[in-house]
């Protein structure tokens, strides 16, 4: 019990690692997510060219993991003359390898709409952006919530990779705090547990959403 | 990067290979009878089941490689990295595992096995001559999707060093100062592994559907 007490007397980086994780999750689930919405009509569009390439990004991320995608990025972009910090690095790693999943699972969602709703959508003269912004988007994102939910989860996991190049989030600071007091089964429970209320925080807020997509369904 | 340094990010394929199947032979049988226990819901244990699978399904393997690693010799248990890794991502497939084989065994219909029960069939013969041969086949696409991110969840067992595709891959890369290249080559050898389980999945697929299971 001593352990952990140790762990509350520092509980002010264990309380950045959280935060750090948090806004990591918001901020790369919010933009994958709109990546995700612009690349979808692309996927399922009729340029048969931009599809190709969109889709060979979305199956070439699928296939790395993500430990290898952060290295490639972190490692990469000063070849490429970009100079990132370690926590824009991340952030940007976590956001390219989660679009593309975002991606393929809204495609999924508009492949299962009726074809009806898009072919009304034209009669009634939208085309384009307007398409997409007033008919697609919001029965595409109420049918794909669960997944979006399930994705969401996957990026806090992914997020503890950010470990590898020093990024401070949960793990890190918990790993840190172990390696000072030598006191590793309560640094890392008390991760695990910070992980799990996070995760379960996350499932409930989903629930809700779709909750609150089903009151508004037809 | 010379022939030597591609050769180790191969040897390191090979134990990313060897880790992922070791992990899933043991994984997938464990997750099978974890949804039984959680199927047949047997008191108290149903109960713990449903507290690991929730608890490792929401935590991160690397948090789950580092506790295993570093927190087992507290407690008197001192692993090697290897053995280590191997229980760690044992650990966590079963849980997703588990998932796998439970959504399997909840639809599968009751009436089936009310008519085993009429048939005289025992508990074991239930399991053995309808209910499995059963729910095999529909957690097939499912266990597949698992070995796939399996794959792609050994990298996590780099933090404590053992020397799989994406750390061979930084070693090379931090000897010859091009950390590109050895990266772009781990990159092609993760993408031909999933793609040959890919195929493997479609192929069986493909044999169910000519024996008309699916």
């Amino acid at each position: 019990m001593n352990d952990f007490a140790i762990i509350w007397s520092h509980r002010d980086s264990v309380w950045v690692g959280l935060l750090n994780t948090l806004v990591l999750i918001v901020l790369s689930g919010a933009i994958s997510i709109a990546v995700g919405l612009l690349l979808t009509p692309v996927l399922v569009g009729s340029h048969k060219m931009l599809a190709k390439m969109v889709q060979f990004y979305v199956d070439a991320m699928r296939c790395v993991p993500f430990l290898l995608f952060v290295y490639l990025i972190y490692f990469g972009l000063p070849s490429a003359g970009l100079r990132l910090s370690n926590w824009a690095a991340g952030a940007l790693a976590l956001v390219l390898y989660n679009s593309a999943y975002m991606a393929e699972l809204l495609r999924g969602a508009w492949l299962e709409l009726p074809a009806s709703i898009l072919d009304s959508g034209r009669s009634f003269g939208f085309t384009g952006w307007g398409l997409l912004r007033h008919i697609m988007v919001t029965p595409m994102l109420i049918r794909a919530l669960p997944m979006i939910g399930n994705q969401l989860i996957q990026i806090l996991k992914d997020s503890a990779f950010l470990t590898v190049i020093a990024v401070k989030e949960l793990t890190h600071e918990l790993n840190g705090i172990q390696s000072t007091y030598f006191i590793p089964f309560a640094s890392f429970i008390t991760a695990l547990i910070l992980y799990w209320i996070v995760c379960m925080v996350m499932e409930t807020m989903m629930g809700s959403f779709e909750q609150f997509a089903a009151s508004r369904r037809p | 990067m010379n022939a030597n340094d591609y050769f180790s990010i191969l040897q390191g394929a090979l134990l990313t290979v060897s880790l992922s199947i070791v992990s899933l032979i043991i994984g997938i049988p464990l997750g099978l009878g974890l949804a039984l226990i959680r199927w047949a819901k047997l008191p108290l244990l149903k109960d713990l089941a449903h507290v690991y699978v929730n608890l490792i399904r929401s935590c991160p393997t690397v948090t789950l490689v580092l506790l295993i690693y570093y927190a087992l010799p507290e407690f008197g248990v001192s692993l090697n990295p290897l053995p280590a890794a191997v229980l760690a991502l044992t650990l966590s497939t079963t849980a997703f595992n588990c998932e796998v084989w439970r959504s399997a065994l909840v639809e599968f219909p009751k009436d089936q096995l009310d008519a085993a029960y009429a048939l005289g069939l025992n508990q074991i013969n239930r399991m053995r001559l309808i209910v499995f041969p059963q729910i095999w086949r529909a957690s097939l696409p499912g266990l597949f999707n698992e070995i796939t991110l399996q794959i792609k969840s050994t990298p996590a067992v780099a933090v404590i060093g053992i020397v799989e595709i994406t750390r061979a891959a930084l070693r090379v890369g931090s000897n010859t100062y091009e950390p590109l290249p050895p990266f772009i080559f781990a990159l092609l050898i993760y993408s031909a592994i999933v793609f040959v389980f890919l195929k493997l999945q479609k192929y069986f697929e493909l044999q169910m559907k000519e024996k008309g299971y699916l």
